[in-house]
């Protein structure tokens, strides 16, 4: 789970991090009176969660309250990436000297949190990582343990940072393992970490991921979920609770149990489609066989005005394929199905399946490499009309 | 004949008074694994079918001999369930469990590296071995048969689809692992390629790794000094980047990631990476000498 900005600058604050003061507007009478008990300049942040903000005209800086205004109801109501801008941060500006970078995320492979540190702040870390790599920092993290001061301090000093920075920047990563520990996030960095040109270290920028599979730990942070969906159709299947990417430029809906499976599916459509049938979706049913998310799982899909055939490919292993069916039957009587559906069950009960779709408007098929042909050519005779 | 378990492998199963326990440690008892142990904290003196019913993993390693386990328990309790049965002794602990915090699963895996044991899941389908007729987990026993095909995924489904069509190619299978589709996971590709390698019994190996993580990458260095022959495939070619496609762990974030990383570091040391089921089962059969 992802949180705005100005939820992540809060919770920074608890943890004892040096943030400016600020104050979240939704309209510009509420940033102009920000920005007033702030006092000028001021920065304008979009709060939406997707990257690139700056690029895109989300973040203004304002001179005098008038301005703070005007720069507010400019971003307020923007589209940014498909996302609308409904609330904006009113941060102090400050006069940065230098930035930094400070970030702990979980390194998959070393099974451990991971110290990361910057003298290269302010841009794409990951960039700095690929073309810089001597100017960042890494502390691996014992978990039984925890960050050392001397090992941050060090590894910052290794890399760069000078001495009126580095025991601060090592004092705010400790701050932040414990934020990180506390709340089960995947990531917390602030980037830029800022040296002001009067000689202050502030966090101007929080950024805050979630584990989702830590939520049951902290329901007070569930509050602060914002929608991170840009595409509408993923908006839907996910307030239905399915799992659902849409993929760009594609016409063949994809529906299966299991993400590899479901995976397999996509790339096997895009290897035979012969660059006219491109899956449109990944959708994952999980298991079990219930109708009612084979049903949503149908609508969902439908619902992508692209979409000119649907291929349902479920392997029955503990789920039998005769439920499925029946899933797929009691799912359809409610759909109106005007596009093909094409039908793959294999597995446990595979004949009892089939047979219960021999009554419908289901396309059976045998296998996906037999059933090629037969979609392409689908696609291909609707695609534009 | 089969790594990690085998006909002589004593499970204990933890959660086994709750429905999914039951239904599963039916499953594997009429597969034929030796299924010694129950354990629910309260419901020790108990019995599910003819199994006893411990309080503590303890009590129930000591008095059946039970010698590795699974857990089948909600994700809040299962964190602290692993590490009970690696305090009792288990070599080998299964955690099937979705949804367990990644936090919690550090700990988990720092404590089994240290106690030298074997960890596999979280979020997985477990180990079955059909030379041992012995199961740990929940893969549906139907459609595998004993052979010289060694099994590691990262999927569910998928890899029953693999097995049952290796399985109908009168193909039979030596132990078929199913490593999670968390991001922090116990026993990884390379960990059970090394055990391959060193099984007389197994002619081959059939990897399904998908997007997400490095350890397809890993796997890879391993494989380069293997003699057994590796057959690959890589899910998630289309995925896009940024988004989780089902399983926690998979997701394209940096290069390495990316399927495409994954196919070219698995061809270079010379993995055929199949596009479909049918080609792993041609492959495979090419790499057992037709």
């Amino acid at each position: 789970m992802k949180i705005h900005e100005h939820h992540a600058r809060d919770i920074f604050r608890r943890y004892g991090l040096p943030v400016p003061a600020d104050g979240v507007a939704t309209n510009a009478d509420e940033a102009e009176r920000i920005a007033g008990e702030i006092g000028p300049p001021v920065v304008i942040k979009a709060q939406v969660l997707v990257g690139g903000r700056g690029k895109a005209g989300g973040v203004k800086i304002a001179n005098d309250v008038a301005d703070a205004r005007r720069k507010a109801s400019e971003i307020l109501g923007m589209d940014i990436k498909g996302l609308k801008v409904e609330k904006v941060l009113v941060a102090k500006a400050v006069d940065i000297e230098k930035e930094y970078y400070l970030g702990i995320v979980l390194d998959r492979d070393r099974k451990q949190h991971v110290a990361i540190g910057s003298p290269a702040g302010g841009v794409d870390i990951e960039q700095v990582a690929e073309e810089t790599p001597e100017k960042i920092a890494k502390v691996w993290i014992d978990p039984a343990y925890g960050l050392h001061q001397f090992e941050a301090r060090k590894a910052l000093f290794g890399v760069g940072f000078e001495q009126n920075v580095a025991g601060k920047a090592a004092g705010i990563l400790s701050s932040l393992y414990k934020l990180v520990t506390d709340l089960d996030c995947s990531l917390a960095e602030v980037n830029p970490l800022v040296l002001t040109k009067d000689g202050k270290i502030l966090a101007i920028d929080a950024k805050i991921n979630f584990d989702d599979s830590g939520l049951f730990r902290h329901p007070e942070l569930k509050a602060l979920k914002e929608s991170e969906d840009t595409d509408p159709i993923e908006r839907e299947a996910h307030s239905r609770g399915l799992t659902y990417v849409r993929l760009e430029d594609g016409n063949v809906g994809i529906i299966g149990n299991g993400a590899g499976l479901v995976m397999a599916t996509m790339d096997e459509v895009k290897r035979f489609g012969k660059g006219i049938a491109k899956p449109a979706n990944f959708l994952d049913i999980g298991g079990g066989a219930q109708a009612s998310v084979v049903k949503n799982a149908l609508e969902v899909v439908l619902m992508d005005p692209n979409v000119k055939a649907v291929l349902i490919n479920v392997f029955g292993g503990l789920t039998r394929c005769d439920e499925v069916a029946k899933g797929l039957n009691e799912a359809v009587s409610g759909v109106e199905a005007k596009i093909p559906v094409f039908v793959r069950l294999a597995g446990t009960n595979v004949k009892e399946g089939r047979e219960l779709l021999d009554k419908s408007a289901f396309i059976p098929i045998e296998t996906l490499g037999d059933a090629a042909d037969r979609i392409v050519e689908t696609v291909s005779a609707r695609v534009g009309k | 004949m089969s790594i990690i378990i085998d006909e002589k492998t004593r499970v204990m199963v933890q959660g086994i008074t709750g429905r999914e326990g039951t239904f599963h440690a039916r499953h594997m008892i009429s597969y034929g694994t030796k299924v010694v142990a129950g354990m629910t904290p309260g419901k020790g003196g108990r019995k599910m079918d003819d199994v006893p019913v411990f309080d503590t993993c303890a009590e129930a390693v000591k008095a059946t001999g039970a010698d590795a386990s699974m857990v089948l328990v909600p994700a809040p309790s299962a964190p602290d369930a692993a590490l009970e049965a690696i305090d009792a002794g288990c070599r080998v602990v299964v955690v099937i469990t979705e949804g367990i915090p990644a936090q919690d699963m550090i700990e988990v895996w720092h404590t089994a590296k240290a106690a030298g044991i074997t960890l596999i899941g979280p979020n997985c389908p477990g180990i079955i071995s059909p030379p041992g007729k012995c199961k740990i987990g929940i893969l549906p026993q139907g459609i595998f048969m004993p052979g010289p095909v060694g099994i590691i995924s990262r999927s569910g489904t998928l890899t029953y689809e693999i097995v049952d069509s290796l399985t109908r190619a009168g193909i039979g299978q030596s132990t078929c692992i199913g490593v999670g589709g968390d991001p922090i996971i116990g026993t990884t590709f390379s960990d059970v390629l090394t055990d391959f390698e060193a099984d007389k019994e197994t002619k081959a190996v059939v990897l399904v790794g998908e997007i997400g993580g490095n350890d397809e990458q890993e796997a890879a260095e391993i494989i380069k000094t293997m003699k057994t022959p590796v057959v690959g495939f890589i899910g998630g070619r289309t995925a896009p980047p940024g988004k989780r496609m089902g399983h926690a762990g998979a997701i394209i974030s940096g290069k390495g990631s990316t399927a495409a990383a994954k196919v070219e570091a698995l061809e270079a040391v010379g993995v055929p990476v199949c596009d479909t089921v049918e080609e792993i089962i041609a492959r495979t059969r090419e790499c057992l000498g037709g």
